[in-house]
């Protein structure tokens, strides 16, 4: 840095002895030095009560344990790499890291580049950034709902299942199984209902007989076959194992004959749920329901299991701040020169090729202001991870701001651990932290 | 505990709010203003604010109410009530390092008396709130409040844990009738409702605490009193033999995926008063294994308590039927006349009476009349209490140190979820209570 002009953070002495070299320069350029301190002040005061003093406090409480007296050095810092719950919470941050902040960036580039060229990009851009007017907490209550398993709830499960069914409906009867006890006639083998020996009779269970309301009652087997029937009475009662007058049939399942491990008929009950393989030999074989007859409906993905957690939450919050990164970037695109979009169309440029060499080279310092906030953003991500994963989740979907929260305050009581977690969430970020502010110095510079 | 009631999200939400230092609502004062002229010298405590901090909203917060503003029609002091939303260790962990606690809290676990007092946060009772205490507690309930020798709190408000509500249409349907052991309800209700096409039990195990009742209720049960009292304690460890027993019980209900609604992974995304409205308003389960506040989401869900909505006492896994008890803890947290006063006024019989007239209430104070409760199933909760008299236990989670016993996705709670996720492994589920119990308990 040339010695004509003082570095911007430069003190006030150096300032003053650059006066004294250049005598003819005029008096003063600024304020007194006592003037300037005197409206620095209330910003350095505020400076030091909410931002300095906490941390030089954090770094302190950091060296003790959950009793503030019993000093314990660094151990705090070195449980943080030893407690594996606190590796599985290192370990989600660096995925949040990795994936959030460059989806965020790419679909706003995107719609930035996609806005200019519709009519209604004021509208578009408006809807886009409207997440960005709920707050994070609302935004987490949304999505907990969009991600219900149920699809009669969530939404996301909703698309699923309806996509999903329309290319493979399910039939039959989930949930229907023989009874669990040695009389029963037949038994579960690998999800297929199997007979034990030669039989007549399939009772099934499992099943509410009141969704069969309109089912025919189920018939006496025939001579050559038998009847699959769901064996339950409303109100109990009923002889087990028998058909009795009010017992329900089971129509339109699969039925195979089996002889010697040898699938050696096929057949589909009826609608009084009898079945017939004319031709077998009576008691020449056992009889087995294939398990494709009692597949559970497609219910969609478990969002809020442990697998899918992280991506589910990671999906909220690129709801929330793709508008913004967005809004950002399309003020950086109309900063760019046409003029140099223009001569690469005439030199005969496809859009693809204008976009890749011209569009993004141009924007890249606006793509990587919105990149570097949106990593310091994801770092300290906690409202979202709080509030959509359940508790029998949240270990799986830690992140180290809530895992600090939940230690110091959430039942663990212990706040030098916390602070620990504090100190090093704050070592994470200040790299980028300084990145972006070399950067805006640069920029005005 | 019973403001566990609340749907998990809006429970949230107030957490958040009241970590934003929020959440303090006045009380109208109404009472404090015109009579204050009349009488003096009768109201020793003319002018004195009290702060009391709980966990209560809506209409537990409406009933408590009446008891402060009965407290304060007596005494002339103003009372003013802060919610301290779902999380009280959350709450309150900060305005006691900030120095500034409010001047009566009631904490939802023991656990956080002892936490407390180590911290010195606590003040001990006055001599006049141990006498209400000796008066209208037996000596389990004072040590319950105890500390290192001193008496810090006294237990305000009790729940009854050792219930399994279940709808009366979904067992006429089946056939089914209740059980009086933990094998009959297993074999015989349980097997008997699945084979009619009805989920046996809505679990909700999202809620890491609805685990541990039923497993405290399981473990009272077979493992009987003392080994209870010795593993509260963590005297024992979890590795040990009874637990192993426990756990084989409850994985005859964990360990089949038709006991269950929506097998072990819906159970597991199925939070507290969720799993209520998929007994009693969804109709799609039969019986939800959790305390009496289970009453006021049943009725939510448009069930009549006693008529479809029936309660059986928890079946017998072992020798010891089990009786236990959750409830909060009210301690003075300043050392002013006061709160001394406030608290006397929580352990006396009047005090207590006043509450009990008020839904969503049950004393654990000895001298309560029963007669005084609103509604029938209340009077006989009451009784079973006062019956048990010193066999009761109270909740082992909550006596825990909350790192253990009282935190989403930490200690006992996340253990027994894990092990509902994967019943198979008693062995790996006892060394991962065994290792956070030790964590937490050496600290």
């Amino acid at each position: 840095m040339s010695s004509t002009a003082p570095a911007p953070g430069g003190t006030i002495a150096a300032g003053s002895a650059d006066i004294v070299e250049t005598a003819k320069a005029p008096r003063q350029l600024g304020p007194s030095p006592k003037m300037a301190i005197g409206f620095l002040a209330p910003a350095l005061i505020l400076l030091v009560a909410w931002v300095i003093y906490p941390i030089v406090y954090s770094i302190w409480r950091s060296l003790f344990g959950s009793n503030d007296s019993d000093f314990v050095g660094l151990s705090n810092y070195g449980a943080i790499f030893t407690d594996s719950s606190t590796l599985t919470t290192i370990r989600n941050n660096i995925i949040w890291v990795v994936v959030a902040p460059l989806v965020v960036t790419t679909l706003g580039l995107i719609f930035a580049v996609m806005t200019e060229r519709i009519r209604w990009a004021t509208a578009f851009k408006l809807i886009l950034f409207m997440p960005m007017a709920v707050s994070l907490l609302a935004a987490g209550v949304v999505f907990r709902l969009v991600y219900e398993q149920d699809p009669d709830k969530g939404v996301a499960n909703a698309i699923i299942t309806t996509v999903h069914d329309a290319f493979a409906s399910s039939a039959g009867f989930p949930g229907a199984r023989p009874r669990e006890n040695d009389q029963a006639p037949a038994a579960l083998q690998g999800g297929a209902v199997v007979t034990k020996g030669a039989t007549t009779l399939v009772p099934l269970v499992g099943i509410n007989p009141q969704t069969l309301a309109s089912a025919a009652q189920a018939g006496q087997p025939p001579a050559d076959g038998g009847t699959v029937w769901l064996d339950v009475v409303r109100g109990g009662g009923g002889a087990v194992n028998q058909i009795d007058p009010q017992e329900k049939a089971l129509a339109g399942l699969t039925v195979e004959a089996l002889s010697g491990g040898k699938v050696v008929a096929t057949a589909t009950t009826a609608d009084d749920g009898t079945y017939h393989f004319p031709g077998l030999t009576k008691g020449s074989y056992s009889v087995r329901l294939p398990a494709d007859n009692f597949k559970a409906p497609f219910g969609g993905l478990t969002w809020l299991g442990p697998t899918l957690i992280t991506p589910a939450i990671i999906g909220a919050y690129i709801w929330v701040w793709a508008g913004f990164a967005m809004v950002l970037i399309s003020a950086g695109l109309a900063g760019i020169p046409r003029d140099a979009l223009e001569a690469a169309r005439i030199d005969g440029a496809t859009e693809w090729q204008v976009f890749r060499r011209i569009t993004v080279p141009l924007l890249s310092p606006v793509l990587l202001v919105v990149f570097v906030t949106m990593i310091i953003n994801v770092l300290k991500v906690f409202d979202l991870v709080f509030i959509i994963a359940p508790g029998s989740v949240q270990p799986q979907a830690n992140v180290i701001a809530l895992e600090m929260w939940r230690v110091s305050f959430g039942g663990g009581g212990n706040q030098g651990l916390g602070s620990a977690l504090a100190i090093f969430l704050l070592i994470l970020v200040l790299p980028f932290m300084f990145f972006n502010i070399r950067r805006f110095r640069r920029d005005e510079g | 505990m019973v403001s566990r009631k609340i749907a998990v999200v809006a429970a949230l939400a107030l957490g958040a709010a009241a970590c934003g230092g929020g959440g303090s609502s006045s009380t109208s004062g109404g009472s404090s203003g015109a009579p204050a002229s009349s009488a003096a010298a009768a109201k020793p405590l003319q002018g004195t604010k009290i702060e009391i901090a709980a966990k209560w909203t809506g209409d537990e917060q409406k009933s408590f109410q009446k008891v402060l503003d009965a407290f304060m029609a007596k005494t002339g002091a103003t009372v003013t009530y802060a919610s301290t939303g779902e999380d009280t260790g959350a709450y309150l962990g900060p305005r006691i390092q900030g120095g500034n606690p409010p001047d009566v809290a009631v904490l939802p676990q023991p656990g956080l008396v002892q936490q407390y007092a180590d911290q010195g946060a606590l003040k001990p009772l006055s001599d006049a709130v141990q006498t209400q205490i000796d008066q209208n507690y037996t000596p389990y309930w004072k040590e319950l409040g105890s500390a290192s020798g001193k008496v810090y709190g006294v237990l305000v408000k009790a729940a009854h844990k050792s219930l399994i509500w279940y709808r009366q249409g979904a067992f006429d349907d089946a056939g089914a009738s209740p059980a009086t052991s933990w094998d009959d309800l297993m074999s015989k209700t349980a097997q008997t409702l699945s084979d009619s096409g009805t989920a046996p039990f809505a679990l909700c195990a999202a809620s890491g605490w609805t685990l541990t009742d039923l497993f405290e209720n399981v473990y009272l049960s077979s493992a009987g009193p003392e080994n209870y009292d010795k593993l509260s304690k963590h005297e024992i460890p979890w590795t040990d033999p009874s637990v192993t027993t426990a756990l084989q019980k409850i994985q005859m209900l964990f360990g089949k995926k038709e006991m269950m609604l929506g097998g072990s992974s819906g159970a597991l995304q199925t939070d507290f008063p969720t799993c209520v409205t998929q007994v009693y308003g969804q109709k799609k389960a039969a019986m939800v294994i959790e305390a009496d506040f289970v009453a006021s989401s049943a009725v939510q869900s448009g069930a009549k308590v006693g008529e479809d909505a029936k309660i059986m006492p928890f079946p017998k896994a072992g020798d010891t039927d089990p009786v236990i008890l959750g409830g909060d803890v009210a301690v003075a947290m300043k050392d002013n006349p006061g709160a001394m006063a406030l608290l006397e006024f929580l352990a006396s019989k009047e005090g207590g009476e006043v509450w009990a007239k008020n839904p969503g209430y049950l004393s654990p104070n000895r001298n309560v009349s029963p007669d005084n409760y609103p509604d029938e199933l209340t009077k006989q909760l009451a009784q079973t209490i006062i019956q048990a008299g010193e066999s009761v236990r109270y909740d082992m989670s909550d006596l825990a140190p909350s790192a253990f016993g009282g935190t989403d996705g930490k200690g006992e709670w996340k253990d027994l979820q894990d092990f509902l996720r994967n019943p198979t492994d008693i062995k790996g589920a006892q060394q991962a209570l065994e290792s956070d119990a030790a964590k937490a308990f050496n600290k």
